[in-house]
């Protein structure tokens, strides 16, 4: 079987759930005769037409509202963000109507945010962001951000399969820069499991989406270099987190490095370090350290953005004070 | 000849509602009022959790226009329309318990007054307080009755402060766009909170709103309960068909505050009073049941009579309803996990510091 990038798999998820559901369909600016900014739903308005993939005006409170609605119909919606950037469009929407209508209506709304997330890729203040904190805050959401393609394909399925409102964070710097030979047959990753993506035994580093492959990069040259063996946690979901994956590598190496993409100030490693520290505070041997993007808006110029995101050597100087420490 | 007119002006009048048909109207109108009426009772009471929100002179707006759906379509009301729940098959027991934030209310304690909503059976939706918000939600839902094509439709409520927002204009775009069966009621009580309408948009008629989204905008007459189902009924109608949104403007007029507490201090003088002598949609339906449908005064007597009884035993049950259990809050926020933790410093949670277990020779832990 051949292999598929991390944007094919999500197409290929896509395709698959609504070929096995008919209740799925998708709605997002320029998704259908175009395919998408990024082309992840090219070939979806052929094969099942305007009805199911819709072209909508650019509102994203219009088409999130839309299929709150349509999903409290029996509908299983997925919506794209042409970028994610413009889901702060949505966010009223998102966070007051959809996030409380189970539970202050009893009403079922089924449905999935989905669009391009993050930065290194030279796109400037609003084609870059990673505002997966922002929807943190909010019962009633979840949140997802795989790293690696089979991740990308496992959830995007089991996000449109779950009954509540997913928010599927994809990152387009991974779009076709990696690949894999995806899992035959109908492959889902359950939301809420995290995945240890590299053992080791003196450090562990908790992160997901991008930098979980820096990460690696880091884990690898700080074994070469310093004999440093390095574990990596791909949280993939955030919301709900996984405390057991969590508190499981604190356990075994006693210190944590929590590397995100997004900027340090109320990103979710604060959220993270916040919880190593209720739960397992007794097992650190060092402070838990962040690695994350300055607090600045992330700029276009390759040297500044170079300079706000963290870099693989960021972590590798980072897990080195922290080793030490 | 001139028989033939006046039967045919009679007819129009009616806007072909039966006699039995006009007398619910009057039940629905008279319900709306008194239940609001005992709402204002229990709220000096102190028996109102929150806040009263009244729709006194604006009942034939919410009763005539959801009087012209039928039991499947989908009603999405706003905080002045409970008439339109009442007719649409909500209770004044749900509403009283609801008001009275009861265990067994229809959102269990989890929102106030008539934010509440049925979409298994009676087809209305729970709103929330982000005006304009249930514009696009309606979209989306019969949206899907296009897709499926089933021939139900979708009335939405929004004032005229809610014109101004963007989800409004996202929604009823998207919707037009779609053609979407779906109609949008403004409802123009000339007030939003304490703003006037003339401060909320520039453009004389709110109606006009629709020619920039290509789609049909009529103006009624919101305190003729008659006139307000006869243009919903053509919109619906309409909408059936498979020809889109229709915007409805209903001419109203808001005589309480905002909400219970507010003393409308931005009002000009006299100007309630002379909606309430001039205007009242409850007197001006009664003037005409009696001249020229022919109803006799002991006939609204007896319907008033049974308003009344029934709010009354839906009071005395409602005030025996038990509240909720604390513990109730932490359930349903999703699907899976069904119930979310409660916190580790609530008294009698295994917490997650009782479970701590400490590493052999850490720190300063003497065991």
């Amino acid at each position: 079987m051949a292999e598929a990038t991390y944007l094919e798999a999500i197409r290929q998820g896509l395709f698959e759930e609504m070929e096995r559901d008919p209740s799925v369909f998708c709605m997002g600016e320029d998704i259908g005769v175009y395919g998408g900014a990024f082309k992840v739903t090219e070939g979806l308005f052929d094969r099942f037409g305007a009805e199911r993939v819709i072209d909508t005006p650019i509102s994203e409170t219009g088409f999130v509202g839309a299929a709150a609605g349509a999903a409290h119909m029996g509908m299983r919606p997925v919506c794209e963000m042409q970028f994610i950037d413009f889901v702060s469009c949505a966010y009223s929407i998102l966070t007051n109507y959809v996030a409380t209508a189970r539970y202050r209506a009893m009403l079922p709304c089924p449905m999935v945010v989905r669009g391009p997330s993050g930065g290194y890729v030279r796109g400037g203040p609003f084609h870059s962001q990673n505002p997966e904190a922002a929807f943190l805050h909010t019962p009633g959401l979840k949140v997802v951000y795989p790293a690696t393609a089979g991740d990308a394909k496992g959830l995007i399925k089991s996000a449109i399969r779950d009954d509540d409102c997913v928010l599927f964070f994809e990152h387009k710097y991974l779009y076709r820069r990696v690949k894999e030979e995806l899992p035959q047959g109908d492959h889902v990753v359950p939301i809420g499991k995290a995945r240890l993506a590299r053992e080791g035994r003196d450090l562990s580093i908790v992160t997901y989406a991008a930098t979980v492959w820096k990460a690696l990069e880091a884990a690898e040259q700080l074994e070469r270099e310093d004999g440093l063996s390095v574990e990596v946690l791909d949280l993939r979901t955030l919301l709900p987190m996984d405390d057991e994956a969590i508190v499981a590598t604190v356990q075994k190496t006693n210190r944590v490095l929590v590397v995100h993409e997004d900027t340090v100030t109320g990103g979710i490693a604060g959220e993270i370090t916040a919880r190593i520290n209720e739960l397992a505070f007794e097992w650190l041997d060092a402070p838990v350290r962040r690695v994350a993007a300055h607090d600045v808006p992330l700029p276009y110029a390759p040297q500044l953005e170079d300079f706000v995101l963290p870099q693989t050597a960021d972590i590798v100087r980072a897990a080195r004070w922290l080793a030490a420490y | 000849m001139a028989v033939t007119s006046a039967l045919a002006t009679d007819s129009a009048a009616r806007a072909g509602l039966s006699r039995d048909q006009l007398l619910e109207l009057y039940y629905w109108m008279r319900l709306t009022r008194s239940l609001e009426e005992r709402l204002v009772n229990l709220y000096r009471q102190t028996k109102v959790v929150g806040g009263l929100f009244r729709s006194l002179g604006q009942e034939a707006c919410a009763v005539g226009s959801a009087y012209a759906l039928g039991r499947q379509d989908v009603l999405s009301p706003l905080i002045r329309n409970l008439g339109s729940m009442l007719v649409k098959g909500a209770t004044p027991l749900e509403v009283l318990r609801q008001y009275m934030a009861k265990g067994d209310s229809p959102t269990r304690g989890r929102e106030l007054n008539i934010h509440f909503g049925d979409l298994e059976d009676r087809n209305f939706v729970g709103q929330i307080s982000h005006l304009g918000d249930m514009v696009p939600v309606m979209a989306g839902v019969t949206l899907t009755f296009r897709m499926r094509k089933e021939p139900r439709v979708g009335l939405v409520y929004v004032g005229d402060g809610a014109t101004s927002s963007g989800a409004f204009h996202e929604g009823i775009n998207f919707a037009a766009v779609q053609r979407c069966p779906l109609i949008v009621i403004v409802e123009n009580n000339r007030y939003a909170y304490s703003t006037p309408t003339s401060k909320q948009c520039a453009a004389e008629r709110l109606a006009d709103k629709a020619a920039g989204y290509g789609i049909p905008g009529v103006r009624a007459d919101g305190n003729d309960v008659i006139a307000a189902y006869q243009v919903t009924r053509d919109a619906v109608a309409r909408a059936r068909r498979g020809e889109g949104v229709t915007l409805i403007e209903l001419m109203t007029y808001r005589r309480k505050g905002h909400a219970e507490h507010d003393n409308q201090s931005y009002v000009p003088d006299g100007e309630i009073d002379r909606w309430a002598r001039e205007n009242d949609p409850l007197d001006r339906y009664v003037q005409r049941l009696i001249g020229s449908e022919g109803v006799a005064p002991a006939e609204l007597e007896a319907l008033d009579a049974r308003v009344q009884a029934e709010i009354d035993d839906a009071t005395d049950v409602a005030e025996q309803s038990p509240p909720p259990e604390p513990r109730d809050c932490l359930v349903g926020i999703y699907a899976d996990p069904p119930e979310a933790p409660a916190l580790w410093y609530r008294e009698g949670v295994r917490s997650a510091v009782d479970r701590h277990e400490r590493p052999a020779g850490w720190g300063t832990h003497d065991g």
